[in-house]
C-alpha cells in the first residue's frame, strides 16, 4: 500500500480511513460519557439534598429550570432522560461497538480498511448529526425529552421535547445500522488468507454477533419511533387510547391506540441493546485475558457457541421488562423461562474467561487489572438480575432503585471497566505510545471504589421500596429513613468523577508525550499487532497470511513463548 | 428473622407478601453464595497463577465444551426447578387468579396526574357510570350523578381504606398517562395503563397506614403523587363506610329495609 497525500480536512475530518473514523467515534463517545456523567452529578445533588440550591450551577440556570437555584422537577426529568440517552446511545454503544470495532476488527482480520469506507464515513457523520440535534434540544423552547430515556407514551406525547429526541434517534439508529452492515461484510469477506472462522479472535466474533443484533433489533424501534413521531406531529393515535383527560382537559385524540405497543417495540430493541453494549466488552476482556495470562483462551468453541446462542435468545426475552406493565400476565411465564435460559450462555462466557486464568502466568498490567475487575463486578451485575428476571420477585423490585443499581453494575462496573481496559490495551497501537502505568493504577483503584460506593447503596434503597425517577424522594414518608444512602451514593459519585481526572490527563498527555513502544509491546499474537503502530493507510506493510489460531501463547516447542497468527515458521 | 429487613425491606402487610419475601430470600442467598464462592476461587487463581520468574504458563488447549457447560447446566436445572415448582404457581396466584364473590371489597382506582382518585361502589355494590365530559375540579372522575348506581358512591382523593383480613379487588384505571400502583408493605406493584382496566387483589394482614406511591414516571409531579392505604379492623371499616356514605342515600336506603 502506498502512502498518498491527502488534505488535512480529508484525512482527519471527512475521513474514510477506518482508524481515523474509529478515533473520531472514540473522542465523541468519551465526550458524551463525560457530559452524561455531569448530567447525573447534578441529579445526584438533588437526590442527596432535595430542595437545596445546586452549588455554583444553580445561579447560572434560568428561573424556570431552577427557581432560586433549586432544581425544578422538569429539569430533573430532562437530565434523567438525557443521561440515559447520552450514556447508552452516544456513549457506551458507540465506544464499544463503533470505536473499538472500527479500529480493531479490520486489523484483526488482516484487512486494509473496512469493506465500505464511504459508508463508514456516512455512519460517523450521521451519528454526529444525531448528537448535535440532541444537544440542540437544550436550547430549543421545547427543551429536551422529559419522559425518561424509554419515552413511554402517552406521557412522551403530552410533554415537549419528544419530537426532537426522535429526530436525533433516527440519525443515531441509522448510523448504527450502517456500521453493522460494514462490520459484517468486513469481518466475513475481507479475512486474510488462512484466517478461517475457527481462527477468528473472540473480539471479532463478538463484534460480528453484535452487528447482527444491531441489524435486527434497531429497525423495529425505528419504525415504532416514526409512529410516535406521527402521534406527536400529525395527531395520529397509534399509542393513544380513547377518552384521555389530561390535567382536567379532555384530549382531542381520536384514540384506538395502545400505549403498551410502544413498550413492546422499545424493549424489542432495548434488551438486545444490552448485548450490543456487553458483547464488545466481552470481546475486549477475552483479548486482554488471553494476552496477559500468556496461555490459550479456555473453551474457544464454547465461547463462540455462547455468543451465537445469545444472538438468538436476546430476541425473545424483551418482555421481562413488561411483567407488570399491564401486558397479559399469562405471557410472563414464557419470558421468565427465556430470561433465565439466556443466563446460561452468559455463565459459560464468564466461566471460560475465569478458567483461562488457570495455569497461566498472569501479568498485572493496567489493562489486565481492568479485565480482572470486570469478572467479579460484572458478576454482581449479572447475579442481581436474577430477582428481576423471576416474575414473583420482580413484582416487588420492578421500577425501584434496585433496578438502577443492577443495570449500573452491568453497564458501568462491568462494561465501562472493560472499555477502559481496552483503551489502555490498544492505546499503543493507536498512537505508538503507552499510557502511564502509575496514573493508570490510580485511575483503576479510584474507579473501583467510586463505582461500588455509588451503586451499592442503590440496592438498599431499592429493597426499601424506593421508586426510581423521583425528583424529591423525601416527598414520600417511607423513603425518609433511607435518605442517608442517597448521600453516600452522591459522595462516591464525586469520588468517581475525581478518579477520572488522572485518566483524562494520562490519555491526552500520552498521545504526545507517552513512552514510545514497539509495534507489539504486549507480545500479542493476533493480526492487529502485526502492523506498525499507528498503522499506515492500508494498515499492513506486506500482505499477511494466517497459519494458526488466535491465542497460541506458551507453546512448548516455541522458544519465544508466543506464536503470532501470521508467523509462517516458529522460532 | 429475615436478614433483608436490615437492608431496607419493610415489614410485610399482605397475605402473599410471605411468598415474595421467600423468593427474595432465596434469590439473594443464592446470589451471595455464588458470588462469594466464585470470588474466592477467582482470587485463588489470580494469586496462584501470578507471574513468577522461571515459571511458564501451561499450554493447555481445552475446547472446554463439557467443563464450561457444567456450571451453566447446573444453573439451568436449578432455575427451571424454581420456575416450574415455585414461580409459575405463585405468579398465577398473585397476578392471574382474581378473587370473586360477595365478601370481596371492590374499589376503582382512577389515577391522574398527580393524584389517586378512589371510587367505592357504596351500599348497592355497583359503581356509578363515569363520563369524560363531566370531569371537573369538583368531580375529578366525571361521575354521572344521573345514574342511580352513582348516588351512593364514595369518591376519595389519595386515601384508600381497606378492612383487615378481607380480600380487596382493585380495578386500576388511568385518566391520562401510565402510572403505577405500588405499596411496598403489600409487596405489590402494577402499572396502570390508560384505556385499560387492570385488576389487582390484596388481602391486608396488618393494621396501619402505608404509602401508596406512583412507581412509573408520570410527569413533573411524579414524586409528589403519594396517597395512603389505611388498613382498619372490619368494624372500623364498616363504621367508616357508613359515615362517608352520602347522607340522603343512607336515609333512603334505611327506609327501604
Amino acid at each position: 500500500m502506498s502512502e498518498h497525500k491527502t488534505s488535512f480536512l480529508k484525512k482527519y475530518v471527512f475521513a474514510t480511513d477506518h482508524k481515523i473514523i474509529a478515533l473520531q467515534y472514540m473522542f465523541t463517545s468519551l465526550f458524551a460519557l463525560l457530559i452524561g456523567f455531569f448530567f447525573v452529578l447534578i441529579m445526584r445533588w438533588e437526590l442527596a439534598f432535595p430542595m437545596h440550591p445546586i452549588p455554583l450551577l444553580g445561579r447560572l440556570l434560568s428561573a424556570k429550570l431552577a427557581p432560586n437555584g433549586v432544581m425544578s422537577p422538569e429539569l430533573y426529568n430532562m437530565l434523567g432522560a438525557m443521561h440515559g440517552t447520552a450514556m447508552i446511545f452516544l456513549g457506551i454503544a458507540p465506544l464499544g461497538f463503533a470505536a473499538f470495532g472500527n479500529y480493531v476488527l479490520p486489523l484483526q482480520v488482516g484487512a486494509p480498511d473496512m469493506a465500505f469506507p464511504k459508508l463508514n464515513m456516512l455512519s460517523y457523520w450521521s451519528f454526529v448529526i444525531g448528537c448535535l440535534i440532541l444537544t440542540s434540544s437544550f436550547f430549543l423552547p421545547s427543551g429536551p425529552l422529559q419522559s425518561g430515556w424509554t419515552a413511554y407514551p402517552p406521557l412522551s406525547e403530552i410533554t415537549r421535547g419528544t419530537t426532537i429526541w426522535i429526530l436525533a434517534m433516527v440519525f443515531i439508529i441509522n448510523s448504527s445500522l450502517l456500521g453493522a452492515i460494514n462490520f459484517i461484510v468486513t469481518g466475513l469477506n475481507m479475512r486474510a488468507p488462512g484466517l478461517t472462522l475457527g481462527r477468528l479472535p473472540i473480539f471479532v466474533w463478538a463484534q460480528l454477533v453484535t452487528s447482527a443484533i444491531v441489524l435486527l433489533a434497531f429497525p423495529p424501534v425505528e419504525a415504532g419511533a416514526v409512529l410516535l413521531l406521527m402521534d406527536c406531529v400529525a395527531h395520529t393515535s397509534f399509542y393513544l387510547p380513547q377518552g384521555l383527560v389530561i390535567l382536567g382537559h379532555a384530549s382531542g385524540a381520536a384514540g384506538g391506540g395502545q400505549p403498551i405497543l410502544w413498550q413492546h417495540l422499545f424493549w424489542f430493541l432495548g434488551h438486545p441493546e444490552v448485548y450490543v453494549l456487553l458483547l464488545p466488552a466481552i470481546g475486549i476482556i477475552a483479548e486482554i485475558i488471553a494476552n496477559n495470562s500468556r496461555k490459550p483462551l479456555y473453551g474457544y468453541k464454547a465461547m463462540v457457541g455462547s455468543l451465537l446462542t445469545i444472538l438468538i435468545l436476546s430476541f425473545i426475552v424483551w418482555a421481562h421488562h413488561l411483567y407488570i406493565s399491564g401486558m397479559s400476565p399469562f405471557l410472563s411465564d414464557f419470558f421468565a423461562i427465556t430470561t433465565l435460559a439466556i443466563s446460561v450462555p452468559s455463565v459459560i462466557l464468564l466461566t471460560c474467561l475465569v478458567f483461562s486464568l488457570q495455569g497461566g502466568s498472569i501479568r498485572f498490567t493496567v489493562p489486565m487489572l481492568f479485565a480482572l475487575s470486570f469478572l467479579p463486578l460484572f458478576g454482581i451485575g449479572g447475579l442481581t438480575g436474577i430477582p428481576l428476571g423471576v416474575t414473583v420477585t420482580d413484582i416487588y423490585l420492578h421500577d425501584t432503585y434496585y433496578v438502577i443499581g443492577h443495570f449500573h453494575y452491568v453497564v458501568v462496573a462491568g462494561i465501562l471497566m472493560a472499555l477502559f481496559g481496552g483503551i489502555y490495551f490498544w492505546f499503543p497501537k493507536w498512537f505508538g505510545r503507552k499510557m502511564d502505568e502509575t496514573l493508570g493504577k490510580i485511575h483503576f483503584w479510584g474507579t473501583v471504589i467510586g463505582i461500588n460506593g455509588t451503586f451499592f447503596p442503590m440496592f438498599i434503597l431499592g429493597l426499601a421500596g424506593q421508586s426510581r425517577r423521583l425528583w424529591n424522594p423525601l416527598a414520600q414518608a417511607h423513603n425518609v429513613p433511607w435518605q442517608k444512602w442517597h448521600v453516600v451514593s452522591s459522595v462516591f459519585a464525586g469520588i468517581l468523577l475525581l478518579a477520572q481526572i488522572p485518566f483524562i490527563y494520562n490519555f491526552f498527555r500520552s498521545i504526545f508525550k507517552g513512552e514510545r513502544v514497539s509495534d507489539n509491546p504486549w507480545e500479542a499474537t493476533t493480526l492487529d499487532w502485526a502492523c506498525p503502530s499507528p498503522p499506515p493507510h492500508g494498515n499492513f506493510v506486506n500482505p499477511v497470511s494466517v497459519y494458526r489460531g488466535p491465542y497460541e501463547y506458551s507453546q512448548p516447542n516455541n522458544r519465544e513463548g508466543w506464536a503470532a497468527q501470521n508467523a509462517a515458521e516458529l522460532v | 428473622m429475615n436478614l433483608l429487613h436490615l437492608f431496607g425491606l419493610p415489614p410485610a402487610a399482605s397475605s402473599y407478601a410471605a411468598d415474595i419475601d421467600f423468593g427474595l430470600r432465596l434469590t439473594f442467598a443464592s446470589i451471595v453464595f455464588v458470588f462469594f464462592s466464585w470470588s474466592v476461587y477467582l482470587a485463588y487463581l489470580v494469586f496462584r497463577y501470578r507471574k513468577r520468574p522461571g515459571v511458564q504458563a501451561e499450554y493447555e488447549k481445552s475446547e472446554g465444551i463439557s467443563k464450561a457447560m457444567f456450571p451453566g447446566a447446573v444453573v439451568l436445572i436449578l432455575e427451571m426447578i424454581l420456575i416450574i415448582f415455585w414461580e409459575i404457581p405463585v405468579w398465577g396466584k398473585i397476578k392471574e387468579d382474581m378473587p370473586m364473590g360477595p365478601d370481596v371489597v371492590e374499589i376503582n382506582v382512577l389515577a391522574q396526574q398527580f393524584a389517586w382518585n378512589i371510587q367505592y361502589p357504596g351500599l348497592d355494590g355497583k359503581f356509578g357510570k363515569r363520563k369524560k365530559g363531566l370531569v371537573s375540579f369538583s368531580n375529578p372522575i366525571g361521575l354521572d350523578y344521573n345514574d342511580p348506581a352513582a348516588k351512593d358512591d364514595i369518591v376519595l382523593a389519595n386515601e384508600i381504606h381497606l378492612p383487615l383480613g378481607k380480600t380487596a379487588l382493585i380495578h386500576l384505571m388511568s385518566m391520562d398517562v401510565v402510572h403505577d400502583f405500588a405499596v411496598p408493605e403489600f409487596r405489590i406493584k402494577q402499572d396502570i395503563v390508560p384505556g385499560m382496566d387492570i385488576p389487582l387483589w390484596v388481602k391486608p394482614t396488618r393494621l396501619g397506614t402505608y404509602d401508596l406511591a406512583c412507581a412509573q414516571l408520570c410527569g413533573f409531579g411524579h414524586s409528589l403523587m403519594v396517597g395512603h392505604v389505611i388498613v382498619q379492623s372490619p368494624e372500623d371499616f364498616a363504621a367508616w363506610l357508613k359515615k362517608n356514605t352520602p347522607v340522603s342515600v343512607a336515609a333512603s336506603s334505611a327506609n327501604n329495609f
